[in-house]
């Protein structure tokens, strides 16, 4: 087992260090940092100085050895647009995307995995049929879409819900939340719903067509032939069946709600990460272009790991390694 | 003669589908004694699964049994409710499977999967269970028990898993079991191990066996009496020497001809022309009529009823006694 | 090329055009794909405005609302936008962006996941594996993620002017970039088995290229899943775009697409203009939805094991 563990590492450390290495390169060599910072006018010796400082004049590798070194102390350099150190930045940002993805990943399980399981096992019903449909939907509408939508239907014409900013936050150390306040609580929902509404349809698509694959297998069959209960063989063999390879799926999303938060804050101006990078995007902001593309990469390296773990403790397959 | 264990009478599967009715299964009618090994032969598609599979009550849809019925011991059972049928099944007829990789859930220890099968049925509490799945891993020959029943299936080999398939059919305790093509599956070299052991524990029980194969080295070592089927029909039914040796109808006779036999020589096999019709387009009549070396014009227009014929039953009108004709018997 | 065409033939066989004449959904979403291809590329010639003719709009027309509201009139039959110019002729046009896009990314991902792909089949061995990693690794990132950052270094590193000019461009291999791994690891599973069949090894001693056995006999047998493949890519290319438009970072003003609608119109959500985003809100999801059950049916139809 810790055999698996450390081939598992092992193999995301070159992913981790290919893509500093592509983050650097931006760093470094598109754009011109001196000129952004320096402005349009500036002396010999203010260039030179600046360059000593961000150490310009090393040659590539060593700058790149700093590069990695800065980065994993987490000091990314200061924000072209907004001369402020982008660590900073991103600390102060990172709680509001946080809580949002937390928020839409519930809204996404808890309808997604229950809705998938019934119309995985009642394929004819209306309802099941209502599911599929309000799914398929969900898959073509783009989030900023439903995002506008909601906006229109819950702000401007009901005017229940907020339709920007988070609301009232409260500071915890140096996390602010929005999970205290009505007014937070209030402001949370149309944001993790349009976040979530994608990862919904797809949950509950990827679960409902794994029911149906499962329910048709030999060991199903064979259940039913030796007269299990309907309750035994939905939850103990098909659900438990379903859920080894729904794991790693539904992990590997949990990833890209993180990235997708970035339409998501940018319809309701959410003040997270995902605006934080749109903006260095349009701005050429490229020290926190990099730093946000490190800092997902890591992120999604990790959950990738540990979902590979997680599918290992599941499967008693991978675990013993013996078999004929 | 003691009254039969399961009786299926005239039985009619029907698939509907896009264009137009399949019929599976057409007037098939058989009965199984307490206590018999009742084999079913047939080629790939003669309906031997089928009629497995509409015994259990596992038909897939959109199959359906469209006539007929079956009894158990008396009570109709193709007509039950869902509730009703999931009581019968494993308690009374127990099931096996071809392919033992798949059907066992690759995710629970063998031990889960007996007891959890024992406690549906039968009314032990959790620690009886595991005595008796122990003891059920002991009958069906697996080594160190106790142990492996923490194992998982892929932890055992091909021979082991159809062992613990068989225990998995017979731990309820059912009067009939439906084995379809248990040996179909495994190494030569254990198919005999596995029969043998089959053969012996329902023999103990006295339990009932529809045995379902295509291999007939199997069906003369085991059954009692065995049902030729062909073309989603009933050809013969006997005992088994009786259809082995001398097969009254032609289809039987060709089937038994074609075996290689072990004491003396042959140089070419006897083969029937032509192939089994598909199921969409049986002909009218008896359904071998366009193969047969002993056809007549009756056979091309009136199908057959199992007709008694010498020491077995076959569907075939050389058999009738109201139209005697001279059998050119080879 | 005889091959070629027999081969295409036998993938399309009359149970496929027996289950679409008979399935409704494929054949309305059919029909609705294909009213908004006619319109989309027939703009110029169908659409009753040029809203982006500068001298033909007129401030006055600004915020006519649609038709059936009161103050709407048939003249703008869903209305204005804050410009004068005429929504439903700027949905049209707007599509037709989202739709070049769309079919250019797709195009761009296919070939280039296909090359790829068979390449990585056919070769095996360290160019294989290295292509694969690469494709996993991509794989692991959403493509939005990939297509913004595509498009946000060129941005940086192009200069202003000339980036409007080829955003166009720069917009289409942003989003096929972000796609080619799909593909390829399609086509590149059927080059593996091809490749290891011993026609093809009597094929390479007779000396025929690898190209063409390539051509002839792994393409063909790989079409059907990589038309189900693009089909339902396309939804999401149009997607892709229309998200990048709308977070600013696509198409720009002067070529807007209706992404671009849907974000100009976003403004006015709150002082009551809305239809300025519903229309061509509703514009996109027709043509993606009706893209997506296409190609919802085309898999299923061409899935042996559903049948």
């Amino acid at each position: 087992m810790p055999a698996f563990v450390l081939s598992r590492i092992l193999q995301a450390l070159p992913v981790m260090l290919a893509v500093a290495f592509i983050a650097f390169t931006l760093f470094t060599f598109v754009g011109d940092p001196i000129a952004t910072m320096l402005g349009q006018e500036f002396s010999v010796a203010q260039r030179d100085a600046l360059v000593a400082a961000l150490g310009l004049d090393q040659p590539v590798p060593v700058q790149f050895l700093r590069f990695i070194g800065n980065a994993l102390r987490g000091e990314f350099g200061l924000s072209y647009r907004l001369s402020r150190p982008v660590s900073a930045l991103i600390a102060e940002r990172a709680p509001a995307t946080l809580e949002l993805a937390f928020c839409a990943s519930v809204v996404a399980l808890v309808v997604g995995l229950p809705a998938g399981v019934y119309t995985g096992l009642y394929p004819r019903s209306i309802v099941s049929r209502a599911f599929l449909t309000f799914s398929l939907v969900g898959v073509s509408l783009p989030t900023f879409l439903i995002g506008s939508l909601l906006i229109l239907v819950f702000s401007v014409w009901l005017g229940w819900l907020p339709s920007f900013g988070r609301g009232d936050t409260v500071q915890l150390g140096w996390w602010s939340t929005g999970f205290l306040t009505a007014s937070g609580l209030k402001a949370l929902i149309l944001p993790s719903i349009t976040l979530g509404l994608f990862q919904l349809t797809l949950i509950l698509r990827l679960v409902r067509s794994e029911m149906l694959e499962v329910m048709r297998s030999d060991y199903v069959k064979f259940a039913r032939a030796r007269g299990l209960r309907d309750s035994a063989i939905h939850f103990g063999h098909a659900l438990r069946n379903t859920l080894v390879p729904v794991i790693t799926i539904v992990g590997l999303q949990l990833g890209s709600i993180i990235a997708f938060s970035i339409v998501t804050e940018t319809v309701f101006q959410w003040p997270g990460m995902g605006l934080l990078f749109i903006q260095s995007v349009s701005s050429a902001d490229i020290p926190v272009m990099a730093a946000y593309l490190l800092l997902i990469s890591a992120v999604f390296v990790t959950i990738n790991l540990v979902v590979d773990l997680l599918y290992y403790a599941v499967d008693p397959r991978l675990r013993a390694g013996g078999g004929h | 003669m003691a009254a039969p264990l399961l009786e299926v009478r005239d039985l009619v599967v029907e698939f509907p589908g896009r264009r137009g009715t399949l019929r599976a299964l057409d007037k098939v009618s058989f009965d199984i004694a307490p206590g018999e090994v009742l084999g079913m032969v047939g080629e790939s598609g003669a309906g031997k699964s089928m009629t497995g599979a509409a015994i259990i009550g596992l038909l897939e849809p959109p199959g359906r049994i469209a006539g007929g019925s079956i009894s158990l011991a008396g009570q109709r059972i193709d007509n039950l409710s869902a509730r009703e049928i999931r009581r019968i099944r494993g308690k009374r007829i127990g099931a096996i499977f071809q392919d033992p990789l798949t059907t066992l859930n690759p995710l629970y220890t063998v031990g889960d999967q007996l007891m959890e099968t024992m406690r549906t049925h039968l009314d032990i509490d959790a620690a009886e269970a595991r005595r008796r799945a122990i003891g059920w891993l002991e009958a069906v020959g697996i080594p160190a028990a106790a142990d492996r029943i923490q194992a998982y299936p892929h932890q055992f080999s091909g021979g082991m898993r159809q062992r613990v398939v068989i225990a998995l059919a017979l731990c309820a305790e059912p009067e009939l079991v439906v084995a379809d093509e248990p040996t179909t599956a495994l190494d030569v070299s254990v198919q005999a191990q596995v029969i043998a052991l089959l053969k012996r524990l329902t023999r103990e029980k006295g339990t009932s066996v529809m045995l379902i194969t295509h291999d007939m080295g199997v069906i003369a070592e085991t059954a009692d009496r065995v049902a030729v089927m062909y073309a989603g029909r009933v050809a013969e039914i006997g005992p088994v020497r009786s259809v082995v040796k001398a097969a009254a109808h032609p289809y039987s006779a060709g089937l038994m001809a074609s075996i290689p036999p072990l004491s003396h020589r042959v140089d070419r096999l006897p083969q029937i022309d032509g192939a089994m019709p598909r199921l969409t387009a049986i002909p009218q009549g008896c359904a071998y009529n366009p193969r047969c070396p002993h056809v007549f014009d009756r056979c091309k227009l009136e199908r057959p009823e199992l007709l008694p014929a010498v020491e077995t039953r076959a569907a075939c009108w050389l058999f009738d006694s109201h139209a005697p004709r001279e059998r050119a018997h080879a | 090329m005889g091959a070629i065409a027999r081969a295409w033939s036998r993938s399309w066989d009359s149970d496929i055009a027996y289950a679409f004449r008979h399935s409704p959904t494929a054949v309305i979403s059919a029909m609705v794909a294909l009213v908004c291809i006619v319109g989309a590329v027939a703009a110029p010639v169908l659409a009753p405005y040029n809203p982006f003719d500068l001298a033909s709009l007129d401030l006055m027309d600004a915020f006519n609302p649609p038709a059936f509201m009161e103050e709407g009139s048939m003249a703008h039959p869903i209305g204005t936008d804050d410009q004068g110019r005429d929504v439903l002729s700027a949905i049209m046009y707007g599509a037709r962006m989202s739709l070049f896009v769309g079919v250019s990314a797709t195009a761009f991902a296919l070939l280039l996941g296909v090359l790829l792909g068979l390449l990585a089949g056919y070769a095996g061995g360290t160019v294989d594996a290295v292509l694969m990693r690469i494709a996993d690794v991509q794989l692991t990132f959403p493509n939005i993620l990939i297509a913004l950052l595509v498009d946000g270094v060129a941005r940086a590193a192009l200069p202003r002017d000339l980036h409007d000019q080829i955003a166009v461009y720069v917009v289409i291999f942003a989003i096929g970039i972000s796609d080619w791994p799909r593909f390829a690891r399609t086509v590149r599973g059927s080059a593996m088995v091809e490749r290891n069949k011993e026609y093809v090894l009597a094929a390479r001693v007779i000396g025929i290229g690898p190209a063409r056995i390539m051509l002839t006999h792994v393409l063909p047998n790989v079409l059907g899943p990589l038309l189900v493949l693009a089909t339902l890519n396309l939804g999401l290319a149009i997607i892709s775009e229309a998200t990048l438009s709308f977070l600013g970072v696509g198409l720009p003003q002067t070529q807007p697409s209706l992404g671009t609608l849907i974000r100009i119109g976003n403004d006015f959500l709150f002082s009551g203009e809305w239809w300025i985003t519903v229309f061509p809100g509703v514009a996109l999801i027709a043509m993606v939805l009706s893209v997506n059950l296409l190609g919802d049916w085309l898999r299923d139809a061409l899935n042996p094991r559903l049948r």
